[in-house]
């Protein structure tokens, strides 16, 4: 298992979930992504995306106007 | 011998027509999977994601919304530098606006086609409705799209299918074409009966669809920058700043961008390093980005314009900072430029 960092902060929506679609196809199961965005709009696309593909989101923060998503890709 | 199921690919854009058609392809047994594509020229998700509207719903994207009503899989595609050609140089013309419309959907269905061959799946089909828009939902058009995107008749349209020839995918029995519709005109009656038989609630609202391009104040903007700059270009930044703040153009070598709210002035304080830029000092005041080239004997100018949008606008002076990409930051203590000085012709 691996942790990564995916840098998407002033990028709108979709990019944040296009970005994160991408990054995804390179990892395996168990490695985890923290994603750092500042659209709003993430907070509900991220999660909606990785309902649809089954991959978990372990932790939401939003601290000084960005917001840090965290998943694990799943199968 | 049992049938294989067939898999479609359906362009999802997030509005009520795609929402629909695809319901109908998945009621049919089709597994389906669908596409999006993200040309930069989004107005809604663009703007709930620079506005500060907090008492706005939670924002969304239509398409990954429509895509989990619908339990299916979305492929989000940034055809970004792609649909560049389609905007700068469409073969069938622009329509009322700068809307490439004509060339857009062939683009896109062709886009759909080619994942459709890689991905092997067996036809794609879209939401579109016969006379719903003027330039590319026309009778007459429809078959162009079919045509010139190479997908000939592996592009299904379940809306209105009724009013062609059956494609293959009716031909060969994979779809019921009874089960198809015969929709046509600019009435939205029909797919809005349907969203409530089929308890869709809180889809995208139908308008004039997601894409800025039919705007016309969008599109005066994009004809402006084309025409200071001599040529007919952008990139991704250009058409995104083009939907944020006030722009101005008091001189022709350059315009001011100007933060009309909070989060329009977060937002461009991600250009700051990119641009030169004014910043009220003494009052709450709007960002101001400027593009283009200042001369220095109109930066004080330039100053008592932007001074004319801060809480200052009626005090006597207004401290104003401009901050130049590489240089020294200059402050100027100016009058702010009364309102009947603002040239109208200058908002652009």
């Amino acid at each position: 298992m691996s942790h990564y960092l995916l840098d998407v902060k002033r990028l709108l929506c979709p990019m944040p979930v296009i970005k994160t679609q991408n990054k995804v196809k390179e990892l395996q199961v168990d490695d985890e992504l923290e994603i750092v965005c500042t659209d709003p709009g993430a907070l509900q696309d991220i999660p909606a995306w990785c309902r649809m593909y089954g991959h978990e989101v372990l932790n939401t923060q939003e601290q000084d106007g960005e917001i840090i998503i965290t998943i694990r890709v799943c199968e | 011998m049992t049938q294989p199921i067939r898999k479609a690919v359906s362009l999802l854009s997030g509005g009520l027509d795609s929402l629909l058609a695809t319901k109908l392809i998945l009621d049919q047994g089709i597994h389906v999977e669908a596409i999006n594509f993200y040309t930069g020229f989004c107005h809604s998700g663009h703007t709930s994601g620079i506005r500060n509207n907090k008492k706005s719903k939670p924002k969304r994207n239509d398409a990954l919304w429509s895509a989990e009503q619908l339990g299916i899989k979305l492929h989000i595609i940034d055809i970004v530098d792609d649909y560049k050609d389609i905007v700068i140089n469409p073969k069938y013309g622009y329509g009322q606006n700068i809307n490439p419309c004509l060339d857009c959907k062939i683009f896109m269905v062709k886009k759909a086609f080619e994942w459709m061959h890689e991905n092997d799946f067996d036809f794609i089909f879209t939401g579109e409705v016969v006379g719903q828009r003027p330039k590319s939902q026309r009778k007459e058009t429809m078959p162009i799209v079919s045509k010139r995107s190479g997908a000939e008749d592996r592009l299904l349209r379940p809306l209105c299918a009724k009013l062609f020839e059956p494609t293959l995918p009716e031909r060969e029995g994979w779809i019921d074409r009874d089960k198809l519709l015969n929709l046509s005109g600019r009435s939205r009656k029909p797919q809005i009966a349907m969203a409530k038989d089929y308890n869709f609630e809180d889809f995208a609202q139908p308008s004039g669809g997601c894409c800025v391009l039919t705007d016309p104040s969008y599109s005066i903007k994009l004809q402006d920058m084309w025409q200071t700059r001599g040529e007919k270009n952008y990139d991704l930044d250009d058409i995104i700043l083009l939907k944020v703040g006030r722009h101005l153009r008091p001189n022709p070598n350059y315009k001011l961008i100007i933060g009309r709210e909070e989060g329009e002035n977060n937002f461009m304080e991600g250009y700051r390093k990119q641009f030169p830029h004014m910043r009220i000092q003494s009052h709450v005041g709007p960002l101001s980005l400027i593009e283009g080239d200042i001369p220095d004997d109109d930066l004080e100018y330039a100053a008592s314009i932007c001074a004319r949008f801060s809480a200052g606008r009626n005090d006597p002076t207004v401290t104003v900072t401009y901050h130049p990409v590489d240089g020294y930051v200059q402050e100027f203590v100016i009058t702010p430029m009364p309102t009947d000085d603002i040239n109208q012709a200058w908002y652009i």
